[in-house]
């Protein structure tokens, strides 16, 4: 391979590297003009952090075994608030509460996840739009389920939770008594800022598990038939199994992470709290420079940080700009969706060269290579 | 030291695909750390040798075989590949199985990486064991040792020369243990000069480890080098096993193409001396599989040129480059005036037309009618089987004319269908051959390429096809280049025959020259 | 190996095969429209009321199932960027609206205004789709999404001033609903409409889809019509053939924006409000799901398909809560809705691809 001058390395890291570095701009220009205090960024940031950054890490396997972005992770939030309704009715509350969500989502995001990765192994190809028609198609049994059986057939408990028509969940379920438990605990204040150690603490766990799977032979796995089904096929592994475990192991960690989410939030909004969720772990992993095909942990955290900054900052500099908050607000919805879309072309596109490259080296090597005759 | 018992027998195999005898009566033994050299012409039967041999679904799916194969004097069958890995078979293709992001280590390995017991694996299962990089670098070293050849175990696949993936396949077959018979199915082809002769090395260091190797290869004097014995397959038969050392190159040529039964030819008239319709100049075309390199041709107005070769040497690459299909580069002129190239539409504005020998890719709209399958180009470049209305500023589809030309060709060309409307994907292959042939009739060109007219067809549509295209050149004086693996089918019908070797013209003779001759040129420059 | 000529299929055999073709969903779907019909007037239901809806949301929505039809069959799949077509046509509306057209004159000029529009977007949208081929369905969600949450910004920034659209006193940009009756709300449904008792037909509009589909049918028809179904069947064959792809799935995706931009236009007639923001984010789903109802899969979409799919999917939408509500005072038609039309999806998306090679 030939060595590349400076210039042409230090372009293909701008290229590479374009959304991230977009992003640091839009935010360098934004700070000035909004006139947050450091403080108080810096306290929403590591909130946002410790809240999201588990949601966020459940994408990663998903990406290694090769099925693109999982915006079936919806359906591991909405088994936590399910799970989060039954421990809210049965008065459970604080760490022992969210213990108890957490083992309850379990196996319902194991089924979820199951049911979903069965049908992304008959979509092979067409993953991504596949697992974004699941989540809304999952949408309807949810509420179906939560809308309609709870009160009637599943048994709810307490009024307050129930509407007032004596069956279906509220639409918002009071979640006062869980609040912050996970973050109060062990929380420590440096120079004004409030940091989650328990939470930062599980964070850390979950990230050096990820190490480590990737150390085992079903991350071995995954990574190949992420690469090549058919060549992982041929030297005998499973690969339908092995993406079945992945969707799985994806949904099981975003129905934990949703737990920490909501912990957080304080309520829950029992019929939009997961739709949005999943569009918005995937944008900040794409910020943090991860694409459809690769991602690291670095990519997460990196995502977090900067998605969230412009998330906060959005709204007031268009207040600032234009006197109008609500300008800000949709400019961060277009953000989001424009950084999914663009993540998409580049992958798509680098698909598509690359295939034409492989012809093109072949012939090469015949060209330069091959044995030459008189 | 040979034992007594050979390590493999492959007795009275024979195999037929729906009728179609392939393989009959071969009966070939090895010896422990024999390497065998296996040649022959494409459609020979070779590939499907060891396909059943390696246990391929493909076999088994298509009626299994008769016959017996014998392991160390035991008797075997193998209902998949990974039964003949576990009995000591190993295969080296043609096409690299290796995952691009990992390294050569990791793919030598693969699914059979030695592991660490860990704790998580009691609860969740085999899997959660992690892997032993240590054991595992050991390991993967030790089998590129035993290759001979160095390539950087640590490399990643995508990064690496094609040559070193090549290698990088074949320690993973070493790097099985039990490994006793390694197949290699033309591995020469991707090599350099050096890389070929290290590779030669490699195979005589294995012979002396006691592992016998088949070598599939065209390179005849690869085999001469390294082989011990050569067995030469044609027309489905074994005609010869001998040792290396007793036999040179042509004579192995005349074995590989010579035939004892003499076809009738067809075309008796002598060799057209008009002028030249097409001249090809240095072209060269990236079609992968089928690189043509530097092409040089004339073609003669109103002859039936045939184009021949073994597979991958380049043949198919012409009319596909010029066609403009595929990449290509050099100079075609066309009745005195050049055609631009990577342009289908201008080729067929020059009334140049081109029968592709992909059928069901390239050939044919599978989920339409007949009727739109012959009338589509013909509506499309000439805005034949149109009504212009409103003063020429819509073109309808003709429906009724559509339906009378495809009902002409329905009866010419005897295509057996139940109605012009029938959708193409229900012919069977040798009607929708002629729906294609229909297709490039129906556009009345002036010069025709067809390529592989007869591949997979039944031998009556056989005939009929090559009827048909003797009766159009002879009846419109239209030119054709015939591009076929069957020789013999090329020295029936055609005036002259051109052989592509290592993407080249090896050579044209008139076809009335006697096969071992085109056999001699097909093996010359073989890459 | 090819299949032989079958030509010694009975009736029946042949009958099956269609069934099978035709899917076990759609026959699910289509009798149990047909129950709710049956069903309808013993809930003390008004039968043909219940009718008039379904024509009318019928009329409402069919020219959007229609704007499936150009880019299927050129091989570029469904057409997940409607919206970048409904926007086209939103900015018809309100600036046929700003430059004070009224009445059916209205209707008119928010067409032509479209149109421009619909051919800058559609085109822009097409060269995008032309460099990923294969990948087409998800980044065209995600373009529609990009594009719709700009104009979101767009619609507060842009300088509207009629007071029927925009907001009054205080503050600028459109508001997010509102009502277009003095303008050209049910100019369509209202023309030459036919009135037996509780049953209202809206001819116009009905006539004005017919009119739309018979200008697709006779399209397809014609030759460059014909190159662009040979581009969805096998583009590798209409390369050969000389025809330029690119150019052909280009001219798809313009036509399918153009038919989204007059579908809106139709939909705000019918419905007789004009709907801006986030509201196009709930049309591209119910199209899709709408023609995959009706018999279409990702290569290939009929006429037939847009209006089979069209009734069956508007039937179990109205029909729905009204008798399930009388029958047992239960109103799960929005879950329904939302099941029966994403279901659809998935299951079109897990068929085997269906073009053979």
């Amino acid at each position: 391979m030939n060595k590349q001058s400076s210039g042409k390395k230090a372009l293909n890291f701008l290229g590479a590297n374009s959304v991230p570095i977009m992003f640091i701009v839009i935010i360098a220009v934004c700070i000035p003009i909004v006139g947050f205090s450091p403080t108080f960024l810096l306290n929403e940031i590591v909130t946002r952090l410790s809240r999201n950054a588990f949601l966020i890490l459940s994408l990663l396997i998903p990406i290694m075994a090769g099925m693109g972005l999982n915006f079936g992770m919806t359906l591991g939030a909405m088994a936590a608030e399910i799970a989060l309704i039954f421990t809210s009715d049965w008065q459970i509350w604080g760490i022992p509460g969210i213990v108890l969500a957490m083992i309850i989502s379990i196996p319902i995001s194991a089924v979820l996840g199951l049911l979903c990765g069965k049908i992304l192994n008959a979509a092979k190809g067409r993953e991504m739009i596949t697992s974004y028609i699941i989540s809304f198609f999952m949408n309807g049994v949810y509420q179906l389920v939560v809308l309609y059986m709870m009160g009637s057939i599943i048994p709810i408990i307490h009024n307050n939770i129930k509407l007032p028509r004596g069956y279906g969940v509220r639409s918002s379920v009071d979640l006062t008594r869980i609040r912050k438990s996970l973050d109060n605990l062990l929380a420590i204040n440096i120079g004004g800022v409030r940091i989650p150690m328990a939470t930062i603490l599980i964070i850390v766990a979950m990230c050096l598990v990820i190490i480590w799977f990737r150390r085992t032979k079903l991350g071995q796995d995954m990574r190949a038939v992420g690469q090549d089904m058919e060549v992982a096929r041929a030297a005998g592994i499973d690969v339908e199994r092995t993406r079945l475990i992945s969707i799985v192991i994806s949904t099981v960690l975003a129905g934990l992470g949703m737990v920490i989410y909501l912990q957080n939030m304080g309520d829950m909004a029992t019929y939009s709290s997961h739709s949005q969720i999943g569009m918005f772990c995937i944008a900040a992993l794409l910020v943090g420079g991860a694409s459809v095909d690769k991602a690291s942990i670095g990519n997460v955290f990196l995502g977090v940080i900067l998605f969230h900054t412009m998330f906060i900052l959005a709204p007031a500099a268009g207040a600032k700009i234009t006197g109008n908050e609500v300008i800000g607000e949709y400019f961060r919805v277009f953000v989001s969706y424009g950084v999914i879309t663009v993540a998409l072309i580049m992958y798509e596109t680098k698909k598509r060269r690359e295939k034409a490259g492989i012809g093109q080296q072949l012939a090469a090597a015949q060209r330069e290579g091959g044995v030459t005759r008189a | 030291m040979s034992n007594q018992t050979p390590l493999l027998e492959m007795k009275s195999i024979r195999k037929d695909f729906f009728g179609n005898q392939v393989l009959e009566d071969i009966n070939l033994t090895l010896n422990e750390g024999e390497v065998l050299g296996l040649v022959g012409e494409n459609g020979a039967g070779k590939s499907t040798l060891m396909k059943i041999l390696f246990g391929m679904n493909e076999i088994r799916e298509t009626g299994g075989y008769e016959g017996d194969i014998l392991l160390n004097g035991e008797k075997v069958t193998f209902a998949t590949p990974f039964e003949a890995l576990e009995h000591g078979i190993g295969m080296v293709h043609q096409e690299f199985s290796l995952i691009p992001g990992f390294t050569a280590r990791e793919n030598i390995l693969l699914n059979r990486e030695p592991q660490k017991k860990s704790v998580m694996a009691q609860i969740f299962g085999e899997r959660m064991n992690t892997l032993d990089r240590k054991a595992m670098e050991q390991k993967a070293d030790q089998a590129i040792e035993k290759m001979g050849v160095e390539i950087d175990g640590q490399m990643v696949i995508s990064d690496m020369p094609v040559g070193h993936k090549q290698f990088t396949e074949i320690a993973r077959e070493l790097s099985k243990d039990q490994l006793k018979l390694l197949i290699l199915d033309e591995p020469t082809a991707v090599l350099t000069e050096q890389e070929a002769l290290a590779l030669l090395d490699s195979i005589r260091s294995m012979s002396a480890q006691g592992i016998a190797v088949i070598f599939i290869t065209h390179r005849l004097q690869e085999i001469l080098n390294v082989c011990d014995t050569v067995a030469v397959m044609r027309d489905g038969m074994l005609v010869q096993h001998v040792a290396a050392a007793e036999t040179n190159i042509s004579e192995i040529t005349r074995w590989m193409v010579g035939r004892s039964v003499i076809m009738e030819r067809k075309n008796t008239r002598p060799v057209p001396e008009t002028r030249t319709i097409m001249k090809i100049d240095r072209l060269w075309v990236d079609m992968p599989g089928e690189t043509v390199r530097d092409v040089s041709l004339e073609i003669r107005e109103g002859e039936i040129l045939g184009i021949g070769g073994l597979a991958g040497q380049g043949k198919l690459g012409i009319p596909n480059g010029i066609m403009g299909l595929y990449t290509a580069g050099g100079t075609v002129t066309f009745d005195g005036e050049e055609i631009p190239l990577n342009q289908p539409r201008r080729c067929l504005d020059r009334q140049l037309a081109f029968v592709s020998e992909d059928r069901r890719g390239v050939g044919l709209l599978l989920d339409e009618s007949l009727e739109w399958n012959i009338a589509f180009p013909a509506m499309q470049i000439h805005n034949q089987f149109l009504k212009p209305l409103l003063g020429g500023l819509i073109k309808w589809r003709d429906e009724k004319a559509i339906g009378e030309v495809t009902r002409k060709y329905i009866d010419e060309l005897q295509i057996r269908c139940i109605s012009s409307k029938q959708r193409a994907k229900e012919l069977s292959g040798g009607n929708q051959q002629k729906v294609c042939l229909a297709k490039a009739f129906a556009l009345k060109p002036r010069f025709l390429f067809v390529s592989e007219p007869t591949r997979g067809i039944d031998v009556g549509a056989k005939a009929l096809v090559l009827e048909a295209l003797r009766n159009f050149n002879q009846e419109s004086g239209i030119t054709i280049v015939m591009i076929s693996s069957e020789l013999e089918e090329l020295r029936q019908i055609c005036d002259r025959v051109a052989i592509v070797s290592g993407g080249r013209i090896a050579g044209i003779l008139p076809a009335t020259e006697p096969s071992e001759e085109f056999g001699a040129l097909m093996v010359s420059q073989v890459v | 190996m090819s299949e032989q000529i079958r030509t010694d299929d009975s009736i029946l055999v042949r009958v099956h095969r269609a069934l099978k073709d035709f899917g076990v969903p759609r026959l699910i779907i289509a009798a149990f429209l047909l129950l709710m019909f049956i069903v309808a007037p013993f809930t003390g239901v008004n039968f043909w009321s219940q009718v008039t809806n379904v024509f009318n949301r019928f009329s409402w929505n069919a020219v959007l199932v229609l704007a499936m039809v150009p880019m299927v069959h050129s091989g570029c799949g469904l057409n997940f960027g409607l919206p970048v077509g409904i926007i086209a046509g939103l900015l018809g509306a309100t600036l046929s609206i700003e430059l004070g057209f009224t009445g059916p004159v209205s209707f008119l000029m928010a067409i032509v205004i479209s149109t421009p529009f619909a051919i800058l977007f559609g085109a822009a949208y097409g060269g995008l789709l032309n460099r990923i081929k294969g990948g087409e369905m998800m980044i065209a969600t995600y373009v529609g999404f990009s594009v719709i949450s700009f104009f979101c910004m767009m619609w507060l920034v842009l300088p509207y001033k009629k007071p029927d659209m925009a907001w009054g006193f205080e503050g600028t940009g459109l508001r997010t609903t509102f009502p277009i009756d003095k303008y050209y709300g049910g100019v369509l449904s209202n023309f030459l409409k036919i009135e037996i008792g509780k049953l209202v037909i809206p001819t116009g509009a009905l006539l004005f889809f017919a009119l739309l589909a018979f200008l697709m049918w006779a399209f397809l028809h014609t030759k460059t019509g014909t190159a662009m179904t040979a581009v969805g069947s096998n583009a590798t064959f209409a390369r050969a053939a000389g025809i330029n792809v690119n150019r052909i799935r280009m001219l798809s995706v313009v036509m399918s924006t153009w038919l989204g931009a007059v579908g809106i236009l139709v939909y705000e007639q019918g419905f007789g409000f004009v709907q801006l923001y986030n509201a196009p984010f709930n049309m591209t789903l119910p199209a899709v799901s709408a023609i995959l109802i009706g018999g279409a899969t990702a290569n290939k979409a009929s006429i037939t398909n847009v209006i089979i799919g069209t009734i069956l999917f508007q039937g179990i939408v109205t029909m729905t809560p009204t008798v399930m509500n009388g029958l047992i005072n239960l109103d799960i038609s929005e879950v329904l809705r939302v099941v029966v039309s994403n279901g659809m999806i998935l299951y079109a998306l897990t068929r085997k691809t269906e073009v053979s090679r």
